[in-house]
């Protein structure tokens, strides 16, 4: 075994054995995410590397400890990407945190989220435990699907040491449109326009502009182009545009106050509420500046067919996440089943407590 | 497991408690006990393995079957979910001492929403149902397991079933969004959302491909996709099978995702050609199909790439398929594959190891002298795209010692694709079939922890107890315990 996984075999041992809370850490860039956690911290950083990548293969398979800036640049030599498009949100983002978070960027609704492109990891459990689970390849169905269980799981059910990625062809052609919408009919024609076989990679609606990405085949970009008019935005700005989007780095970001994260149906009409609001996924994913209170805003999401996340607090949120309220409450049912899989895969209650829900 | 252990006897007190406490809310045809009645239902697709169940429930709604589950807990008898039975691994063989609950009747398209591009449906709506009331709307559900016309969604999700098209679209788990199910003990659980994702853990992707040990799905809402403009198929041939495996890796490492990249092998050509005249080049070692689709422009290019790969690679003949009759006819041995199995072989048995692509010719050598050393033929028919192998050993069940031949030569496939980095299924599951090769393929911690997973859903264990995942007693019992650097000393054994 590694001497670092023998390291971190041993912290959890011991952490097990007197019940001592961990707070895991890849590069700190997520730290604002999730409800708050104390403890020891646990550093996955320096397990870090690129194990074998094959793009033939299109399986990338890395350390957990690995910078996400390291992972592209390497698919990029060969042409190819993480297509769920992760979100950096620092310079440090490493693999463990974009899956344990399981964020994805404006790629997700056309391309898959994290979860969807994760084959399989490895990870020591709460007791340390090392264990494997999926694989290398596309298609496996031995076992229950714990890999893509972890996505998402904010490190409550294991350690993340390892993780294998579909990885997928960089388009050869690349344009964003904008044009001008108001809300209602911008929701309507991002659905009209994912009903139809065209090459979108992303879309975005703030304050009456809408930008479409395509993405594909030169000539499938281009026949869409003219189908869906408006004008061509200039490549280097619709890079930055979509970095910042992405990233979070956008002026709609950087103004301040709480940010909601709503994700809904994809139809739901336009959620009236005060504060900004900005559109992505088609519609399926709604950000919301807003002052509105917890509860107004949870009811918002749940008629839209969805659930609200309390993304990064100001003072006035605080208390939500001091209270373990940052993610929507789960049914009674499945906060049984939640509870009972966290005991199973961490039975000392050590691994990122609280992070997820209060208990978890 | 092999087919020819087992065979549990029924006890008649107890089936007449059973049956009577179920017909109690479900009307008499919806009970079944009778030898003749519940014979249809025991076994799935894979019919080497036979078990008659104790009673056979159908309930018609997502109450009954809530009412089955509660009865079922109160009493005490395990349940085995079956969907249409299409099954490959044994995933829904019955239990002589359980409830085979049928979600057969539950099969109304309860909503289909073409602007959101959802589906709403029952659990035993055929695959191909959703994507022909989905066409009105000019749009598809995109998984398509060969057996599409027959099989039930419930069943898909129960195996996170795939198809030709998965390399470009993904299997069941990146086309659903959201299930009703029940647990053992008749909890109603809601999964997933309308919306991409959903708050918590992600339960949907455990319960996809749970093979029914976690809970019983009672609606899925499933993601419609565009029908593409346009598809087209090359067909191309190679005079030896490694240069056909070098060209599916060729294919994608020029970038290309195909919409489908299958392999024939040449007994696989020479077997479907008599029945379905698509024209194969017969003297070819291997074939490729293919297929591109989406808008008429990025088809015609892609196709052009593809050919391009295809002859540098060292194809000896490209064809392109010039109208959707000669797509069709390319695809429809492919298709036949396994009805054609049938009729050159009087049994045959089908395996689904996925390998990466690099193996394949290591992989595909070892198979050969592997059918020699067992003297039974096999055709190799497979999703060459993603690695995906679906070798269908031929053999003849009324043959002394044939079938245990045939099993002991499947198993070593599997351990095949295990050593070369892959799995022992891709997409039909572990049922009881591979049940002992799970014991290979992972280590005693690890299946420990699917066991606790399992208890996390059904602490009593009468969800399809048996099926999928191994007991570590019975790993250890066929000497098949894989221990890891010497250190694993089966602290977990006592607890199974
Ligand atoms: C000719 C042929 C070709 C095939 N081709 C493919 C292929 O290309 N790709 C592929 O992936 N598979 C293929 N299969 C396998 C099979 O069709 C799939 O596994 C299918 O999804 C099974 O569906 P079913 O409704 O028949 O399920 P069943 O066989 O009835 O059940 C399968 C499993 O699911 C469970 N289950 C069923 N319904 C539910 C429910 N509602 N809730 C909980 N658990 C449930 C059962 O307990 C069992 O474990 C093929 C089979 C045949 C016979």
């Amino acid at each position: 075994m590694e001497p670092i996984v023998q390291q971190l075999t041993e912290t959890l041992r011991q952490a097990n054995a007197n019940k001592t809370p961990l707070r895991i850490v890849g590069g700190g860039t997520k730290d604002f995410y999730g409800n708050p956690t104390a403890g020891e911290t646990l550093s996955t950083g320096a397990y870090r590397g690129i194990i074998d990548y094959e793009p033939s293969e299109l399986v990338l398979t890395a350390r957990a400890g690995t910078p996400l800036t390291e992972i592209e640049s390497a698919l990029r030599e060969k042409g190819q990407m993480l297509a769920f498009e992760p979100p950096h949100f620092g310079e440090g983002s490493t693999l463990g945190g974009i899956i344990a978070a399981g964020l994805s960027g404006p790629r997700r609704p056309y391309a898959g989220a994290v979860r969807d492109l994760v084959l399989g990891v490895r990870l020591l459990d709460g007791t340390g435990e090392d264990l494997k689970f999926g694989g290398q390849v596309m298609k496996n169905v031995a076992g229950f699907d714990v890999s893509r269980l972890m996505a998402g799981a904010m490190g409550t059910l294991g350690v993340i040491l390892e993780v294998s990625l579909k990885t997928l062809p960089l388009p050869p052609a690349e344009v964003t449109l904008h044009q001008q919408r108001n809300e209602a009919d911008a929701i309507r024609l991002m659905n009209e326009w994912a009903g139809q076989p065209l090459p979108i990679s992303a879309t975005c609606w703030t304050h009456g502009d809408l930008r479409i990405r395509l993405s594909g085949a030169a000539s499938a970009v281009e026949a869409a182009r003219r189908k869906l008019g408006g004008t061509v935005v200039d490549a280097p700005l619709a890079g930055a545009f979509w970095r910042g989007v992405r990233d979070h780095t956008d002026a709609y970001f950087t103004r301040g106050g709480a940010l909601w994260r709503l994700a809904v149906k994809s139809t739901a009409p336009v959620i009236v509420l005060p504060g900004v609001q900005r559109i992505e996924w088609s519609g399926a994913l709604r950000w919301l500046q807003t002052d509105a209170s917890v509860a107004t805003i949870r009811e918002a999401a749940h008629r839209a067919g969805g659930h609200a996340t309390l993304f990064r607090a100001d003072a006035n949120t605080n208390p939500v996440i001091n209270n373990g309220g940052v993610f929507h409450p789960l049914s009674p049912a499945l906060a049984v089943i939640h509870r009972k899989l966290k005991r199973t895969f961490d039975p000392a209650g050590i691994l990122n407590p609280g992070r997820i829900y209060p208990g978890m | 497991m092999s087919a020819l252990e087992k065979i549990a006897a029924i006890d008649a007190a107890r089936q007449r408690e059973v049956a009577a406490a179920l017909r109690a809310f479900l009307p008499a045809s919806a009970v079944l006990f009778n030898t003749e009645d519940v014979k249809p239902y025991e076994c799935d697709g894979l019919s080497a393995f036979r078990q008659m169940p104790m009673v056979v429930a159908l309930p018609a709604n997502e109450a009954e079957v809530q009412r089955v589950l509660q009865t079922c807990h109160r009493l005490q008898v395990p349940v085995v979910p079956r969907g249409a039975g299409t099954g490959l691994s044994g995933g829904a063989l019955p239990l002589g001492n359980g409830v085979l609950l049928s979600l057969a009747k539950l099969m109304r398209i309860l909503e289909i929403d073409p602007l959101s591009r959802t589906a709403r449906v029952q659990p035993g709506v055929r695959n191909l149902a959703i994507s022909e009331a989905a066409a009105a709307h000019n749009l598809y559900y995109a998984p398509d397991p060969s057996s599409q016309i027959a099989c039930s969604i419930g069943g898909n999700v129960a195996e996170n079933s795939g198809g030709m098209h998965c390399l470009k679209y993904g299997l069941t788990v990146h086309n659903i969004l959201k299930l009703r199910a029940f647990t053992v003990e008749g909890e109603l659980l809601e999964i997933g959302g309308n919306s991409l994702d959903a708050a918590g853990y992600d339960l949907l992707a455990l319960l996809t491909g749970s093979e029914g040990l976690l809970a019983v799905i009672t609606e899925i809402t499933v993601k419609l996709l565009p029908k593409p403009q346009r598809a087209q198929c090359v067909l191309a041939a190679f005079d030896d099978v490694v240069k056909a495996g070098q060209a599916v890796a060729n294919i994608i490492a020029a970038g290309i995702i195909p919409a489908g990249l299958e392999m024939m092998d040449k007994i696989t050509t020479g077997a479907v050609e008599p029945f379905v005249n698509a024209g194969y080049p017969l003297d070819a070692e291997a074939i490729l199909l293919c297929e591109s689709d989406g808008t008429p422009e990025e088809v015609a290019d892609e196709i052009e790439r593809m050919k391009a790969v295809m002859l540098a690679s060292g194809a000896t003949e490209v064809r392109v398929s010039q109208s959707e009759t000669e797509r069709v006819r390319f695809w429809a041995g492919r298709k036949n594959a396994f009805p054609a199995a049938g009729r050159v072989s009087p049994d045959y048995y089908c395996m689904d190891g996925t390998i990466p692509k690099r193996a394949l010719p290591q992989v595909l050598t070892a198979i050969a002298e592997l059918s020699k050393q067992y003297g039974l033929r096999c055709m190799n028919v497979f999703h060459a795209g993603d690695g995906n192998l679906h070798p269908l050993i031929l053999y003849d069940a009324n043959q002394p010692g044939e079938l245990a031949r045939t099993e002991e030569f499947g198993a070593k496939i599997l351990k095949l694709s295990i050593d070369v980095g892959g799995t022992i299924t891709g997409e039909h599951g572990v049922g009881v079939e591979k049940i002992d090769s799970m014991c290979d393929q992972f280590r005693a911690p690890e299946l420990a922890m699917f066991h606790a997973v399992k208890q996390a859903f059904d602490a009593g264990g009468r969800l399809n107890p048996g099926k999928a995942v191994p007991t570590l007693h019975r790993c250890a019992e066929m000497g098949r315990m894989h221990v890891h650097g010497g250190q694993e000393k089966f602290p977990d054994l006592p607890r199974f």
